[in-house]
């Protein structure tokens, strides 16, 4: 047997043997149960959800949401990001403010969100965009100090106008660590959206694995929760592999 | 995070001045009348719901149960990461057998978990405890296991050589030398612990910060929410710079 398939049917075999230990448990002792179901049924409601198109309209919900808060929050942070990265003194005199302001849990905000654009994507998008700004601008703030500063020389040599000397010189040279740092924050970005919905917004896969729950469908329910599961992995590891792909490619450009 | 320590005196007076003019565009903002007071309410109808909630001994209370709430899941997630880290990491063939699921599940929003924790336990307390241990678990059992799988290798050929049974393996190599793993790992899952124990008490009506600042923006009480925000976030930031001044004192020996 080739090694890297040894590998797979490791990693699956024990959660094979849980998930068959479920479906014995939930077949025979813990029939009538409102909290479980046989993984069978629930694969089954996880199907049924995508033949009648409800699970791709929450999927897409919620993935856009998350989408849409991580360019805004991406967006803001890169701009003041850099700017406190590279004039030192804006940095340390800032530095006060955004460690006060940064532990603020992000969901503290849901009620305000609420408050301000009622339901919807905006109030998702708002909070996502507050949770991954913070991290963002920190991670930013560290690769526009990292830059070298004989590349700012250079643009002070060519008397760059700001917005040149941003586009040609700072963003090419904080590149890869902008991936990394984008990295982190589509996972945060996936996590924040989904609890929005769990906690508040009545839209997305957070909503959908609440109303399973509250209309006693544990099947449904269970079917969600793998399928948030599965979507969180792969989005990780696409980014993952985003981030790959782009240390390569600059580490052979450079 | 010697961040801190490198802002020196001189930059003191005018870090205070940009916090101050923050302070004054959320004051312009609330009186111009800018956003609606709806929403923003003034710095000084924030500062009057605080001193009130405060004094009245409600907000405190508040405060008090969500970081007991948040300190609790903590521990138990503590516990029971680096117990099943060391378990887990001690021998590559667990790791082999149990890490793809791990990596798998790590991803998972520790909120989603919620509804099945609310048919399990139904809701209470406990849900939301358990929540909390169970979202903020992953970054320790993670660190935990890294830390473990890179103990350098001598020190587990010196093991092997004395024929340190597992236990002092553990408690002598291992944790020693995942400690600075295990440590970042702890400081991350408080702030989840944090930010679960705030959703749960929103989701489960237990009293707490959460449950305060959802009523108080369903009754239109902005300046009440924005007391309740602020208390947040001073919770995170007093969590936060505890947990790293302990991180530099645990970690002391580390530097030569």
């Amino acid at each position: 047997m080739p090694p890297r398939l040894t590998v797979i049917l490791k990693g699956l075999a024990v959660p094979l043997l849980l998930l068959a230990a479920l479906e014995g448990y939930a077949r025979g002792p813990g029939r009538d149960s409102d909290a479980l179901a046989p993984p069978s049924k629930a694969l089954l409601a996880l199907g049924q959800a995508a033949a009648d198109g409800s699970l791709w309209g929450a999927t897409a919900f919620t993935l856009g949401s998350a989408a849409a808060g991580l360019a805004i929050g991406f967006a803001l942070a890169l701009l003041l990001g850099t700017w406190l990265g590279l004039s030192a003194r804006a940095g340390r005199w800032s530095f006060l403010t955004v460690e006060l302001l940064r532990p603020v849990p992000s969901v503290a905000l849901i009620p305000l969100a609420m408050l301000v654009f009622g339901f919807g994507a905006r109030m998702e998008f708002s909070v996502v965009a507050f949770a991954v700004f913070w991290p963002l601008l920190v991670l930013v703030q560290a690769a526009a100090r990292q830059v070298d500063p004989r590349l700012l020389e250079v643009a002070a040599a060519l008397q760059l106008g700001p917005a040149a000397r941003f586009a040609k010189i700072v963003l090419p040279a904080m590149l890869p660590r902008l991936f990394v740092a984008l990295r982190l924050a589509v996972a945060i970005a996936l996590v924040v959206a989904v609890t929005v919905e769990i906690a508040a917004n009545p839209h997305g896969m957070g909503y959908a694995i609440m109303l399973a729950q509250q209309s006693l469908d544990p099947a449904l329910m269970l079917a969600w929760l793998f399928w948030i599961a599965l979507v969180g992995f792969a989005v990780n590891a696409l980014a993952l592999w985003l981030q790959q792909r782009a240390a390569r490619r600059m580490g052979a450009a450079g | 995070m010697n961040r801190v320590n490198r802002v020196a005196w001189r930059d003191t007076v005018p870090s205070l001045l940009v916090l101050a003019a923050l302070l004054a565009l959320w004051w312009l903002a609330s009186h111009g009348q800018w956003v609606s007071r709806v929403f923003l309410p003034t710095p000084e109808a924030t500062l009057a719901s605080l001193r009130e909630g405060l004094a009245g001994g409600e907000l405190l209370q508040q405060t008090g149960q969500t970081v007991l709430r948040m300190l609790q899941g903590w521990l138990l997630a503590c516990v029971a990461g680096v117990a099943l880290g060391a378990l887990i990491g001690i021998s590559p063939a667990a790791r082999g057998w149990l890490q793809p699921m791990l990596e798998f599940v790590r991803p998972l929003p520790a909120s989603a978990v919620m509804p099945l924790a609310i048919s399990i336990f139904g809701l209470g307390p406990n849900m939301v405890l358990f929540v909390v241990a169970f979202g903020a678990m992953w970054p320790v059992l993670l660190a935990t296991l890294h830390g473990f799988a890179h103990v350098e290798p001598r020190l587990r050929e010196v093991a092997a050589a004395l024929q340190l049974p597992a236990l002092d393996f553990v408690r002598k190599v291992g944790l020693p030398s995942a400690l600075p793993d295990v440590l970042a790992g702890m400081r991350l899952s408080l702030t989840v612990s944090l930010i679960v124990a705030v959703v749960g008490e929103m989701i489960a009506s237990q009293p707490g910060l959460g449950q305060a600042v959802l009523l108080a923006a369903r009754s239109f009480r902005a300046s009440e929410l924005f007391a309740g925000i602020v208390l947040l976030g001073l919770v995170g930031f007093a969590a936060n710079a505890l947990l790293a001044a302990a991180e530099r004192r645990l970690l002391r020996w580390q530097r030569p």
